[in-house]
């Protein structure tokens, strides 16, 4: 039990963090625009990809520096010629605008690498147990991915909060006008957010990629995931996107480690009194771990009932 | 630093591409049934013009689709509301009508099937009103993440519930064992399509007919000012969820269409697919009238089904359309046409054909180059095991050579720049013919 509950700690935690290294650019980008990016998902597969394709020339440190540049490059190009230009018309075509890009960007991954997944590795210097807690190895891989996640978010806290740079851009986000009236040249500023933003979107994707299956769904898999972290946090609130980010992560992972139904509970008290058939009979034999994927979605519907600006949330969106 | 910005204003993006209206006004009764008796004219001539069994599948598909797509603008086009989640009331309603079609064959009740579409109409109706409830507390962004949040639960949902749902493979009925009315069996193609053609019409008119109503005109008040609607004493919640279940209804029939069609429901009709495909024909078509998701349901089915034939990347091409439609005319194809209107009517849009003559060649210069690359990079990253030989409107070239490379790259570009240099011509004459057109009327 204990070490059940330490293993799925330890994924959980990874698996939010990996979640708010995404959520954090989102949040940035909702934060700066007033849109939710919803290619988000499909540039950190884009990092994943490409991470894929630079280390099988490079090896896969080059390609965990020079993948999410690529793609930063990719996403401030998109700000600039096509997110600009739609952003006279409004904040519904501009969703439309990336639900377009989502869909074009799979299409695309599809046609270059395939609709199978990629032989994407863990670098042989990191392909070793770290440590062993109750008979089971735990990959140094995975240690790597959560350090690298820590890294990243305080290094992202640090610059927009301790920085000059962070310090215009934040005022950017409130008060656009006031800092284009100091000289300061917004409209670039914000192709540089939205640049940063996929950017780390890709080092998810990147460091992801090995540790998960690099394949041509793995934005659709993930994109409604990242909403829910967003809107359950808080739109527009960082601390809130951390905070769902880490409780969908643990959450999730215990979930599937549950091998529970209402059939089974029943059982071990003693009764005996399932309904055979039919769909009570379904829900009646359904276990935690086979509702595991729709967890993150009640959470979202419950927690819009409950507190319509998400948990740490303070506007209504 | 938790909280970055508090902007969420609101666009007048559905104004894009809208002229006011220069239609008298009180047009007489026979004027307005005009265009529908024109259209009930088409649906019933359709099959004996086109009398091909691929033709009449295809006109059944775009039956089923223009009903979607019209439900599907009721939220978007008439109220703003973006939803990712359409797909979960057809796909509701097509699983409620097999299981009723199955109930109404097992126990031999007289309901005969032109009637089951009703049963699809109810059931998204009743989850229209259980998801509304939750959805339709806020518009905008919000709304759109709940409808995509409520979709995943649905389609997650449906793996889960094998018994209803039937699992990958579905539930099928069979809609010969009904209950016979005038002999018809709906055993052949051509007595579905008229039953699609049928419910089509009657749903298009009803939701026209909404649109008329003191209904139809709070959901475009609130679509765009809901703090004025508020003031003017209305709820808009409340207009917003009886749009929604109205939406979710009219989804529901599609769906029972779609089940009577295919005879068969599977989780893939709830899917975010499904809800993805809804969103860009009705947008392709455009949102600003009523006619527009018609037209996009109709070219969208007519892309899926011929440009599937074409090329195996159509999906792409489809997607591209969609983002040049965005950031080119957000009034889609139907709004483009529309634009037209007041100047055929002023009779100065003949001026604009020499503009138009001067920008087709780039533009299918740039067409033409650009599918050119995307065929041939095809051709190399995903099916270069079968040779690298391939051929593009009858002229066969080996895409490992670099020439047809440079010619299409050529094509591309020479045509993008030449598009660029043309169009501010396009622009001066358009400002021509419509100043000519308003000093006419004037």
């Amino acid at each position: 039990m204990l070490e059940l509950v330490i293993i799925s700690t330890l994924n959980g935690v990874l698996y939010g963090m990996l979640l708010f290294l995404m959520a954090s650019g989102l949040t940035l980008i909702f934060s700066m625009m007033g849109v939710l990016n919803f290619a988000h998902a499909s540039f950190y597969m884009l990092g994943a990809f490409f991470g894929y394709q630079i280390s099988k020339f490079t090896g896969f440190w080059i390609g965990l520096v020079a993948a999410p540049v690529v793609v930063g490059g990719i996403g401030a190009l998109v700000e600039r010629y096509g997110l600009r230009n739609v952003h006279r018309h409004g904040h519904v075509p501009e969703l439309l605008f990336t639900f377009g890009l989502a869909y074009v960007i799979e299409e695309v991954v599809q046609m270059v690498w395939g609709k199978l997944p990629v032989d994407y590795r863990v670098p042989a210097v990191l392909d070793f147990p770290a440590f062993t807690v109750f008979g089971t190895n735990y990959p140094a891989y995975k240690l790597f991915m959560l350090v690298i996640s820590v890294v990243i978010f305080v290094a992202l806290l640090v610059a927009l909060t301790r920085t000059r740079v962070g310090l215009i851009i934040q005022a950017a986000l409130t008060h656009p006008n006031m800092v284009a009236m100091l000289g300061h040249d917004v409209p670039k500023v914000f192709m540089l957010v939205f640049g940063v933003g996929t950017g780390l979107a890709a080092v998810a994707g990147v460091i992801a990629g090995p540790a998960l299956v690099t394949q041509a769904n793995m934005a659709g898999l993930l994109g409604p995931i990242l909403f829910v972290v967003v809107v359950v946090g808080g739109l527009g609130s960082l601390t809130g996107a951390f905070v769902a980010s880490l409780l969908i992560g643990l959450v999730q992972t215990f979930a599937i480690s549950l091998d529970v139904s209402v059939a089974s509970v029943l059982q071990s008290l003693g009764i005996d009194a399932a309904p055979s058939g039919g769909v009570l009979g379904d829900l009646w034999t359904v276990t935690i771990a086979q509702i595991g994927p729709i967890i993150p979605y009640l959470l979202l519907v419950l927690v819009l009932i409950a507190r319509p600006t998400g948990l740490l949330g303070n506007r209504e969106a | 630093m938790s909280d970055l910005a508090d902007i969420a204003p609101s666009g007048d993006w559905t104004q894009a591409g809208r002229r006011p209206s220069i239609r008298p006004k009180g047009l007489s009764l026979a004027a307005q049934g005009l265009p529908w008796l024109l259209a009930g004219a088409i649906l019933v001539a359709a099959p004996l013009v086109f009398t091909s069994g691929t033709a009449l599948t295809m006109m059944s598909l775009m039956g089923i689709m223009v009903v979607f797509s019209l439900s599907y603008n009721m939220l978007l086009g008439q109220t703003g509301l973006l939803s990712f989640g359409h797909a979960v009331y057809y796909g509701l309603g097509a699983f409620f009508t097999v299981h009723a079609m199955n109930l109404v064959a097992g126990l031999r009740l007289p309901v005969p099937l032109p009637l089951m579409p009703v049963v699809g109409g109810l059931a998204g109706l009743a989850f229209g009103i259980l998801f509304g409830a939750i959805s339709t507390k806020r518009a905008g962004t919000v709304f759109a993440m709940i409808s995509l949040g409520i979709a995943e639960l649905v389609s997650s949902g449906s793996h889960i519930l094998h018994s209803f749902f039937g699992g990958e493979e579905g539930i099928t009925a069979n809609r010969t064992k009904m209950l016979r009315l005038f002999d018809l069996s709906f055993g052949p193609q051509i007595q579905v399509y008229y039953l699609i053609a049928a419910w089509c019409l009657i749903c298009a008119l009803a939701m026209y007919a909404i649109t008329r109503t003191p209904l139809g005109r709070l959901c475009n008040a609130v679509r765009e000012n809901p703090e004025r609607v508020e003031f003017l004493g209305y709820e808009p919640q409340a207009i917003r969820i009886t749009a929604f279940c109205l939406s979710a209804m009219f989804a529901g029939v599609a769906g029972a269409l779609a089940a009577i069609n295919f005879e068969i429901a599977n989780s893939a009709y709830l899917g975010v697919h499904q809800s993805g495909v809804v969103l860009l024909a009705t947008f392709i078509g455009g949102i600003g009238t009523f006619i527009g998701p018609v037209v996009g349901a109709v070219v969208v089915t007519l892309l899926q089904v011929s440009l599937s034939d074409l090329t195996e990347v159509w999906q792409l091409y489809f997607g591209l359309l969609f983002i040049a439609i965005v950031m080119f005319a957000p009034g889609g194809i139907a709004g483009l046409a529309l634009m037209h209107g007041p100047l055929i009517r002023a009779g100065t849009a003949h001026r604009l054909l020499p503009a138009y003559l001067l920008a087709l060649g780039p533009f299918l210069l740039l067409l033409a180059g650009s599918i050119a690359l995307i065929e041939m990079a095809f051709r190399m990253l995903v099916k270069a095991s079968d040779g690298t030989e391939m051929s593009l409107i009858g002229i066969s070239f080996d895409a490992a050579h670099i020439l047809p490379w440079i010619v299409a790259g050529a094509m591309a570009v020479g045509g993008g720049l030449a598009l660029r240099a043309v169009l501010p011509r396009v622009n001066a004459a358009w400002h021509e013919a419509s100043d000519a057109a308003k000093e006419k009327l004037a």
